[in-house]
């Protein structure tokens, strides 16, 4: 992509013009120029500091600040930016075109450097230091989260069960509905109804299983029917048996996100040009074969892009746990036991090196991604 | 023979058919079930909801008492006894006796217990569905609840109409603000030359998977230390700075691949890059906004981790995910209030997704590996 060129013929107001009228005349328009430079961004950041404390402070109702507060942030953000460039619009062009770019791009890269560079940095120092963040003590920190047992715990929950499980049933679950979709006449009701649960908030679904997994057989559907079935007592199904617990966790998640995974697979299926499908079934291929031989490694791609995303974010698990047991009866999972180290134990030299380690687990997809980047021809 | 082929494979595709919709219509059951619970749980009552499973609302097969007595003197509590055609010991009608569709059961002890008549019956059970648990997790004051047995109790409302307009304006401009940033930083990045711009764009893309956790304990400390924690724009600005590297993204992808030939005319009529941005590329990228929009807000609506951490205990600003979170904890056996919190807390949600589903698988397609 190349440069558009700013026509030079552009020019807010003649400079030569003031100039020429004499030195008393410039200094007043500069002045107040300079003024009006002033007074502008003061004026807006007096209005939106005096937002921040009646929202800060009043006990106006709920509605009113609820609609002050809308306006304000919204407001607030956008006024930033009309003042600012109408500062920029006022400059000369050279250090117009100096100086606008980072008008546009300065927020977004300031909001960047404040909200996730300088704090992986900051982590990375006090993951370094004691619980208190005062003596350095090296690398302690990390060789204490790779031997605890309770850390071991949750390593073991993360990635011997909430991935291997939660990744695989989602893409064949996913992958499976795709196809069976594909073939069926109510194909959108079907699709919508299984994506949906993506609109739920994790927190929302703890309740909606917490309920399904109540001992009670009148409340928790699956002990209904367990207890029907066998004749033997209800389960507490999250707390014993560990660690197979972990799998009513994990069912959680992998109802949540098979609906994504089969869109994705839904669409990359369409994309399957018919006449290969078509030629395969003429040949004598069976439905099975079709599906292993031609739609699998066609859909390649999508599937490796999908079992990325669901391991990430099951290596990011935390709302389902923390509200469906808290972490209890050994489900504890990597987020979880930062969480605890850090509000609950108070430890910040442990909690930000079981941060640091969370981030290490990313890096190879984040290489990935700079790869991919550096191979576009977008810059 | 090619009538005789035909038609096989027409039977075998009509069977494949009606196995394929058999079984995609028991996966949607699976998948819609947990929800179905959900809504009518919360329009039933405390008493039923202890008492019978919310699936006993369909019609079902149960055993319906329809004769009860207790058995005079006379009988011989130590021999065979018969009641309504049935005979057995005490101990067998102790555990109750089945004879075709009715059953004997002895409720009680030896001497002076009773014997009932069940006979299995379709029923859909008798259940009252009531508005009491919406009133009670939406108000903040007390209410009297009337209980089966006649007397009343006082519950504490939980207050979520207060939770649930936080939960709005926590979400909006947490919506609007990173997109507003984001798409003049992608305009920036587009359609400007500045020094440092491919370096700059590169920690974009290399902050896009990262874990947010990474980021929570300094900006606490931050926040702490400016006293922003607690307040709106401290949560604002969190999401704000997690969700600007995918958004910026997004729209560097969507606004890069405008066509040269509309922003150039412009340019040489004499537009500035400010009024082209307002005037040309943000109506010409709604759709790429309008997906992101979605994302964010969904994402942001049903965040806990942040909400957990940056606003905390202040009941004055917290929001529906973390009051529901605290119920679980607090109230975690009143099913009835729980379930109703849970269906408010889902309802713009599913507004949002029932009604922009396009825009919304879209933006959820492209916001997927939000850290």
């Amino acid at each position: 992509m190349e440069q558009i060129t700013e026509p030079t013929e552009h020019r807010p107001v003649g400079d030569k013009e003031v100039q020429s009228k004499g030195a008393l005349d410039w200094l007043a328009t500069n002045v107040f120029r300079i003024l009006i430079s002033l007074f502008v961004p003061i004026v807006t950041f007096i209005g939106l500091y005096l937002g921040f404390i009646f929202l800060r402070d009043s006990n106006a109702p709920k509605g009113v600040v609820a609609i002050v507060a809308i306006v304000w942030g919204v407001g607030g953000v956008a006024a930033l930016y009309l003042v600012s460039n109408w500062l920029v619009e006022k400059l000369n062009d050279e250090w117009r075109a100096k100086i606008q770019p980072f008008v546009f791009v300065g927020p977004a890269v300031a909001i960047l450097f404040v909200y996730l560079l300088y704090p992986t940095v900051a982590t990375f120092r006090l993951s370094l230091f004691d619980r208190n963040g005062e003596v350095f003590v090296g690398l302690q920190n990390y060789v204490e989260v790779f031997t605890n047992r309770s850390m071991f715990t949750a390593f073991r929950n993360n990635i011997l069960l909430w991935i291997p499980f939660g990744a695989l049933f989602t893409i064949v679950l996913g992958l499976l509905i795709a196809v069976l979709a594909d073939r069926s006449k109510f194909e959108r009701t079907a699709k919508a109804l299984i994506f949906m649960p993506m609109a739920i908030s994790m927190v929302g679904a703890a309740v909606i299983w917490n309920m399904i997994y109540d001992v009670n057989p009148n409340i928790g559907m699956l002990n209904w029917i367990y207890t029907s079935l066998t004749g033997n007592s209800p389960q507490a199904w999250t707390a014993s048996n560990q660690p197979w617990n972990n799998l009513f966790l994990v069912v959680v998640m992998i109802w949540l996100q098979t609906g994504f995974a089969m869109v994705l697979f839904s669409a990359a299926i369409k994309g399957i040009p018919s006449d290969i499908t078509e030629a395969a079934r003429v040949d004598g291929a069976t439905e099975v074969q079709v599906f292993f031989r031609i739609m699998i490694p066609y859909i390649r791609g999508t599937i490796i892009t999908v079992t990325t995303t669901v391991i990430i974010f099951t290596l990011k698990i935390f709302d389902v746990v923390q509200v469906m047991t808290g972490g209890q009866f050994d489900t504890q999972v990597i987020a979880t036991q930062f969480y605890r180290e850090y509000f609950t134990a108070r430890n910040s030299g442990y909690a930000t090196a079981i941060a640091f380690v969370l981030l290490l687990f990313v890096v190879p997809v984040m290489i990935y991604n700079l790869k991919q980047f550096g191979e576009t021809e977008a810059f | 023979m090619t009538a005789q082929t035909a038609s096989k494979k027409k039977r075998r595709i009509g069977w494949g058919a009606i196995f394929v919709n058999v079984v995609l219509v028991l996966v949607v059951l699976a998948w819609s079930i947990p929800t179905i619970g959900l809504l009518v749980s919360s329009f039933r009552s405390r008493f039923d909801i202890q008492t019978s499973g919310w699936w006993t609302i369909f019609p079902h097969q149960e055993w319906v008492t329809v004769a009860e007595f207790t058995p005079g003197p006379e009988v011989d509590r130590d021999g065979v006894m018969t009641f309504e055609g049935v005979s057995g010991t005490f101990q067998e009608l102790r555990d109750g006796i089945q004879s075709g569709n009715t059953q004997v059961i002895w409720i009680g002890n030896k001497r002076i217990g009773r014997v009932v008549v069940q006979e299995k019956q379709w029923t859909a059970g008798n259940h009252d569905f009531t508005l009491e648990n919406y009133q009670t997790v939406l108000g903040g004051k007390s209410f009297e609840i009337k209980q089966p047995d006649g007397s009343t109790i006082t519950v504490q409302g939980d207050n979520f109409v207060n939770a649930f307009l936080n939960s709005l304006i926590v979400s909006i401009p947490a919506t609007v603000i990173p997109i507003l940033i984001a798409a003049f930083a992608a305009y920036g990045f587009a359609w400007m030359r500045f020094p440092g711009r491919r370096l700059l764009f590169i920690i974009v893309v290399a902050l896009l998977v990262v874990p947010l956790q990474i980021a929570l304990v300094p900006i606490l400390k931050l926040y702490v230390g400016i006293d922003l924690n607690g307040t709106f724009l401290g949560i604002w600005l969190a999401h704000t700075g997690f969700g600007l590297p995918l958004a910026t993204y997004l729209l560097f992808n969507y606004i890069s691949t405008l066509p040269r030939e509309i922003l150039e005319s412009a340019f040489i009529d004499g537009a500035s890059h400010f009024t082209i941005f307002m005037r040309l590329v943000l109506p010409l990228s709604v759709p790429a906004l309008a997906s992101f929009a979605i994302f964010q807000f969904l994402w942001v609506w049903n965040d806990y981790l942040l909400a957990l951490i940056f606003i905390g205990s202040k009941p004055d600003v917290q929001v529906l995910t973390q009051r529901i979170a605290e119920m679980v904890g607090s109230r975690g056996n009143d099913w009835q209030v729980l379930t109703a919190g849970a269906f408010i807390s889902m309802l713009v949600p599913l507004i949002v997704f029932f009604s922009l589903q396009r825009y919304f698988v879209r933006g959820l397609m492209a916001g997927s590996v939000k850290g």
